[in-house]
């Protein structure tokens, strides 16, 4: 071995060598796995500027959805108010389950198409649909009416795979960092889009328990505290505006239902941004009141909203 | 030019690139939301062996079934075709097979000659059809069909969606998805060493084709005044028919490819001509042919008197909605993976050996992955031998007069495992979700004792066996993540008279 050869593999093997001894320098750790940090995100407020000049709650009575949707909307100051134009509108209807319209389920198709075609009329730049259904998605969307219904409208539906969760932090008291579909933060507006529906834990479902729609994860375990879970959910999440849906009402066997016999026609919208009025008013389609609904009570004891809808200014229509 | 490219080698790649792009799209159609009216099971209908088998255990050729007869007589006046052309198994085989040997220096006259190892798939055929005259199903173990059906449906789609989501909207799991996946790819794999050994060594459909074109009207002939014995032919052979000199019928493909190859014109497919070569009578040791269904003979009282999901019933054999008494299913099912495709929860999961050693790879549901969903039918309408048995809405939920639903079982509680019952916390969340009207879960409300001595009111639920239909969604929904408690077991299904307990309902 001549010595060039000699001094060059020595020297080849110090290298390695020393790359050997920097990587056990570098990786040296007391934690058996690398923990990433995984962003944790908050909720943006999504409501716009109170104005008193319109009345806080519209209720609207008749037959045709398409218009009894426009009138409420219209009174409470026109989708203008609630969208600039140019904002991403994210709808959240409550397509949880795989039934048929008339069986009152899920939100009436015909009012999630109107909102949609509403805020397009308000140059949204886009329309997404979305929930995170309890039943197949593609099932719920297409059986309800909803999917159909929006693609008219010119609307998109979102569904949430596995992979559009974010954790967030929803700052409750019951509820901490949670799974949520990345759409409610990729979304300038929210509106809020529930039906109102009997439910044998929380003796009813409306436009709060509704938000509960927006959880991946294992959301199952809220029911073990499910008055403090709503009310920590309604003060995470403050939607742009709630157009609630009592054209139908499933008062018995809830929130699944099945059915018709459990179904009443009520022929009600009602629209406003307090979550809590709305909550309150809705009451009276499944004949409670106030105090047989813990969650109501704390989200007014919280000023998430007034639940005494009579001291607001409620406009009343038929049309 | 025309003539140059619609060679009969190249019109044969067309149809073996239709047929398996068709298997491809068909199978991915075979889903709530695209599946529309498609006939998304044909590959299957068009299967021989399903329907020679089926009808052996049954006497009855289920209706698409019945289209694997074009096959047959196709097979009867041009030989088998069916290999080369249209088989999914085949034209994957043949793809695998030549990129294997291509890139490497290999007599492929030496690879492509007879051998007498093609002599196994007979016997195999044997066995699965004496098996199937005495009433046991097993064909869908190597017929081809069911097998690259479930291959695909439990491990291939699964594995290309994975972390990608373009194929499901949630990603399907299944039990023993990695083992039938392993057992694919060595079958591809065995390519290597041996061009298309599947369906030269090994596959039944391919050897019962083989029987039914021992004679067809037209076939492959060697001009013996023409051949100069350069063995040409032999080099792109998919069969190992031996074109070169008495050609084994029996064995050919019908892939055109010596007719190509020859320098001398020698070959050509259609009638004899006088000086045409004579051909090769089947070659099957007929002793080893009567040991093999000798084999199937015994083989089906053994798997009679062990304890299967057919001598008595298994808790965890929860078949699909619409499914035959058990002892009719097992003469059905061909184990092709259709009902696990299309079904949107992922509920129904390929059998290990919790219906027996018969069982293997039928459909069960696993609750803890899925569940049925209420107003679904689509497994009874994919099913291609009626194993699973067409059902509408209205039949699977009772909503005529009189009629009752389809109940695939009945869950029950673990009290020691479930919130309200063992640790005084409120849930019901399987309540919440039981789909029928009136609900089959109900619950009634306690004043409890706590630990510190304070009291608070509660919701227990109960099951009403009498409205309860087995669907599993409280056993999927239950947030005891594990071992859920409330788990739903076979007893009550509607298809059974004896696996029932309540006297009145």
């Amino acid at each position: 071995m001549s010595r060039r050869q000699f001094l060059l593999r020595t020297a080849a093997t110090c290298g390695i060598a020393a790359a050997a001894g920097a990587w056990g320098y570098v990786f040296y750790s007391k934690e058996p796995v690398r923990r990433s940090d995984t962003k944790i995100f908050t909720f943006k407020d999504f409501r716009t500027e109170e104005k008193r000049v319109y009345p806080q709650l519209a209720v609207v009575r008749g037959k045709d959805a398409d218009k009894m949707v426009r009138t409420a909307i219209e009174k409470i100051g026109g989708m203008g108010r609630f969208i600039s134009p140019g904002e991403k509108v994210l709808l959240k209807p409550n397509a949880a389950w795989d039934r048929q319209p008339e069986q009152a389920a899920n939100t009436n198709p015909a009012v999630v198409g109107t909102v949609v075609r509403l805020c397009l009329e308000a140059r949204a730049s886009g329309v997404w649909v979305t929930d995170v259904s309890v039943n197949d998605p593609y099932r719920c969307f297409a059986r309800s009416g909803i999917e159909d219904a929006v693609k008219r409208a010119g609307g998109r539906i979102r569904f949430t795979t596995e992979n559009d969760f974010v954790l967030t932090d929803l700052k409750g008291e019951s509820l901490k960092v949670w799974p949520v579909s990345a759409f409610y933060h990729q979304a300038d507006k929210l509106i809020n889009l529930p039906v109102v529906k009997h439910h044998s834990l929380s003796k009813c479902t409306m436009a709060m328990k509704n938000l509960y729609g927006c959880l991946g994860g294992q959301r199952n375990r809220l029911h073990q505290d499910i008055n403090t879970s709503i009310a920590d959910l309604a003060s995470a999440i403050r939607p742009t505006l709630t157009v609630m849906d009592a054209t139908r009402v499933l008062k018995r066997n809830g929130p699944t239902g099945g059915n018709i016999s459990d179904v009443s026609i009520e022929n009600t919208v009602v629209a406003g941004v307090d979550l809590v009025a709305i909550e309150s008013y809705g009451l009276r389609f499944l004949d409670l009141k106030v105090e047989d609904i813990p969650f109501i009570t704390m989200a007014d004891k919280r000023g998430i909203g007034i639940s005494d809808w009579r001291s607001l200014n409620v406009a009343e229509i038929d049309v | 030019m025309m003539r140059r490219i619609l060679t009969l080698r190249n019109i044969r790649r067309i149809y073996a690139v239709f047929f398996m792009v068709l298997f491809a799209l068909l199978l991915w159609l075979t889903s709530f939301k695209q599946m529309k009216g498609y006939e998304t099971p044909l590959f299957l209908e068009l299967d021989p062996l399903a329907s020679v088998a089926s009808f052996l255990t049954s006497w009855t050729i289920y209706r698409g079934l019945v289209l694997s007869v074009f096959i047959i007589i196709g097979t009867l006046f041009f030989g088998r075709f069916f290999c080369s052309w249209v088989c999914p198994m085949g034209i994957i085989n043949q793809i695998a097979g030549s990129v294997f040997n291509k890139l490497r220096a290999v007599d492929t006259v030496a690879l492509n000659s007879y051998r007498t190892l093609y002599r196994l798939k007979y016997y195999f055929l044997a066995l699965f059809l004496a098996l199937a005259a005495f009433g046991s199903l097993q064909t869908g173990l190597l017929d081809p069909i069911p097998f690259i059906t479930r291959s695909f449906t439990i491990s291939i789609f699964p594995a290309l969606n994975n972390s990608r989501g373009w194929l499901y909207l949630k990603q399907p799991l299944f039990q023993g998805g990695t083992f039938l996946g392993l057992i694919f790819l060595a079958v591809i794999f065995a390519n290597r060493f041996l061009p298309r050994f599947w369906c030269r060594a090994i596959c039944p459909l391919g050897a019962l084709l083989g029987l039914i074109s021992f004679r067809p009207v037209l076939r492959i002939w060697r001009d013996v005044d023409l051949c100069t014995d350069c063995k040409k032919c032999l080099g792109h052979c998919h069969g190992g028919c031996d074109p070169h000199s008495a050609l084994r019928t029996t064995e050919c493909h019908l892939c055109m490819n010596c007719i190509e190859d020859c320098p001398e014109s020698a070959i050509h497919y259609g009638l004899p001509k006088p000086s045409s070569s004579v051909q090769m009578p089947l070659d099957v040791s007929r002793r080893r042919l009567i040991e093999s269904a000798l084999a199937g003979a015994v083989l089906f009282p053994m798997m009679r008197s062990t304890i299967t999901s057919g001598t008595s019933p298994q808790y965890r054999v929860i078949r699909p909605p619409g499914s035959i008494i058990e002892r009719d299913f097992l003469r059905r099912c061909i184990k092709c993976g259709e009902c696990m495709k299309v079904c949107p929860t992922n509920v129904i999961q390929p059998a290990l050996l919790e219906a027996g050693f018969e069982g293997i790879w039928t459909p069960v549901l696993i609750n803890r992955i899925g569940y049925c969903e209420y107003n679904c039918v689509l497994c009874s309408r994919v099913c291609p031998t009626g194993a699973i048995s067409i059902l509408t809405v209205e039949k699977k939920l009772g909503k005529g007069a009189g009629q009752k639903p389809v109940k695939v079982g009945t869950a029950f509680y673990d009290r020691g495992r479930c919130l309200p019952w063992a640790m005084n916390t409120d849930c019901i969340v399987c309540e919440e979700v039981c789909p029928t009207s009136p609900k089959a879960i109900w619950f009634q409300t306690f004043e409890v004792q706590l630990r510190d001595g304070a009291t608070k009111m509660l919701k227990r639920p109960y099951v009403d066996p009498n409205l309860c239909i087995g669907c599993g969604i409280c056993e999927n929904k239950c947030p005891i993540r594990d071992r859920a408690a409330v788990r739903v077991t076979s007893i009550g299904e509607t298809r059974s008279l004896t696996n029932q307990m309540i006297l009145k309902s």
